[in-house]
């Protein structure tokens, strides 16, 4: 390795371990070394990230309070460091260090808490939709078959805690207040159609059927995964809202016939209901 | 049959020899709704590398209405390490889309093999590194197809085993990459305190005819454990005086550049930082000659 390689090598190893000296060779005015100046960067580096993380996740910020938030970012920054310079992407991570952090293991949701903000910031960020499908040509039969093109900014995330309704009033600026013992999970997804991101409470299976439409599975293969996740799953309900959500940009191409059969269509099994075509404004 | 590259989106604007501010998210609605009267804009380019949704957005409405600059924070020039590709060609793209007035980096490195860094970090003064630097300007300007500028650091520990004194090795930069550069004066203040040496004789050595827009900003002023002066680069408030007189000093020689305030935390309200854009205008007035006597180019 060069000295230059050297050199800065060993520098960036004693700003991420507080435990070793200031690297030799580093001198103040008077020639001498001096480790105050040296915790300047040390400093700068620990602080700009936990501030980027910060801004990432306010809510987790808010509900484990400054003190202890700088303690868990402290942990994690030296742990983690952003593999790239593009912090608007910093600490994608996080939840998943929450949840074997131990004295952040008392508040159970919070790792969910942190998913949805992270799932926030990864819509706000998304690419913007190239031309949108359009519904003209929709087949008589309705959805059933068809694929769906969703906005790119869809995020979907199911929890076994109520995290939408933590998450809503911890916001910055609101207020939070009781929430019954048995408030229950939430399933959300998060668009960004046009300039703000947009949160909905879906119905208990909703985030796998939009998953699976994420994933190009038709309509009807994503209700299924819905209703795997309950015989309850309320897909017209979900429909509806996924259409006045405007995360749905119209249908998919109809893929070309697969050479040895269509893997998607069994002929042993077809779908176990009838989806008639949805009713919403401007639809001919 | 030849199908020509898309146009940019934007004609090519350069920046004028005005006050311009950091272009600030608390302030994107005042500025949209009133359009004030500011030279122009700087923000850091890594805030604008995500896929799309507001800041995007909000940049291409402020690049309609002004003349923008790009100043880069991560690319990690200083580095021994080759630059990152992905990241280089990142730039680019940004630079063709938004067509900035100038695009800037920094002489400091911030790669590391645990990750970046997040700050910009010293590197020493030898021919080893001064080598290394060049380099990786050359391969700046080839892709990105335009000159960049090189910012001088803020200093708070020399390397022992510096041979180049820091304006030497810009100088030398200078001349074999042909870059320009981003003078920023509160830096030189600071160096300057923080090791004991003299403000006003790096700027009489600096290569002032290769200067194509100067920094001004706000520091924090701490000490070490000996009680010597250690001023923090913080740009958390407004430009010391002592920089002002340094600025003044320094465009009564160059002539008017494009001067940047640059307020990154603790963002004041829209009226004080256009104000501070505003009294660097007015410095520029007073003491920069208007052409005739300047530095030749």
């Amino acid at each position: 390795m060069s000295s230059h390689a050297e050199r800065l090598a060993g520098f960036g190893a004693a700003i991420l371990d507080a435990r070793l000296a200031a690297p030799p060779g580093l001198l103040g005015p008077d020639g001498q070394p001096s480790a105050r100046r040296f915790a300047v960067y040390r400093n700068n580096v620990v602080v700009g990230l936990t501030e980027a993380l910060q801004a990432a996740y306010p809510v987790v910020h808010r509900l484990v309070g400054e003190a202890f938030f700088r303690a868990v970012a402290g942990h994690y920054v030296r742990l983690e460091p952003p593999a790239s310079p593009i912090l608007l992407d910093y600490g994608a991570g996080f939840p998943a260090f929450l949840e074997v952090f131990p004295p952040a293991q008392a508040l159970a949701y919070l790792p969910d808490v942190a998913r949805l903000e992270r799932a926030w910031v990864e819509a706000y960020h998304a690419a913007e939709p190239g031309p949108a499908p359009g519904w003209a040509g929709l087949p008589a039969d309705g959805l059933a078959g068809l694929r769906l093109a969703l906005h790119p900014s869809v995020r979907v995330l199911a929890s076994d805690h109520p995290v939408l309704r933590i998450w809503q009033m911890n916001l910055p600026g609101a207020e939070p207040g009781p929430l019954p013992p048995d408030a229950g999970p939430d399933e959300v997804m998060l668009a960004r159609p046009e300039a703000e991101v947009e949160v909905f409470r879906l119905p208990v299976g909703g985030a796998a059927f939009v998953a699976a439409l994420q994933a190009g599975k038709t309509v009807s293969a994503a209700a299924l995964a819905g209703f795997d996740r309950t015989p309850r799953f309320a897909l017209q309900e979900m429909l509806s809202g996924l259409m006045a959500s405007r995360a749905c940009l119209g249908p998919l191409p109809a893929q070309p016939p697969h050479p040895r059969g269509d893997p998607r269509c069994s002929p042993l099994s077809p779908p176990p209901f009838a989806l008639s075509a949805p009713r919403w404004p401007g639809f001919p | 049959m030849q199908i020509a590259p898309a146009a940019p989106a934007f004609a090519p604007r350069p920046l004028p020899a005005r006050g311009g501010v950091g272009l600030k998210a608390e302030h994107y609605r005042t500025i949209l709704e009133t359009g004030p009267d500011i030279g122009f804009f700087e923000v850091h380019a890594e805030n604008y590398m995500g896929a799309g949704g507001p800041p995007h957005r909000v940049l291409t409405a402020i690049r309609e209405r002004y003349p923008l600059s790009l100043h880069g924070v991560g690319l990690s020039i200083g580095a021994a390490r080759d630059l990152d590709r992905g990241h280089l060609a990142r730039l680019a793209a940004l630079i063709a889309r938004y067509q900035p007035g100038m695009f800037s980096e920094h002489l400091a490195w911030s790669t590391h093999d645990a990750g970046f860094l997040n700050d910009l970090l010293p590197l020493p003064y030898t021919d080893e590194t001064l080598a290394r630097v060049c380099t990786h300007i050359d391969q700046v300007q080839t892709v990105i197809g335009r000159q960049m500028l090189l910012e001088n650091p803020t200093t708070y520990l020399a390397f022992a085993e510096s041979t180049w004194p820091e304006v030497a090795f810009i100088a030398e930069v200078v001349r074999r990459t042909g870059c320009g550069l981003l003078l920023d004066v509160n830096n030189v203040h600071l160096s300057a305190v923080n090791l004991a040496g003299d403000a006003a004789a790096y700027l009489a050595a600096f290569p002032l005819a290769h200067v194509r827009e100067i920094h001004l900003a706000g520091h924090a002023p701490e000490t070490d454990e000996a009680d010597r002066p250690l001023l923090i680069d913080s740009h958390d408030r407004p430009v010391d005086a002592a920089v002002w007189q340094l600025y003044a000093d320094t465009v009564a020689r160059t002539g008017p550049l494009p001067t940047l305030i640059e307020w990154d935390s603790d963002v004041p309200g829209w009226p004080d930082l256009a104000a501070e854009a505003a009294r660097a205008e007015a410095v520029m007035a007073a003491h920069a000659a208007g052409g005739a006597d300047v530095v030749a180019r």
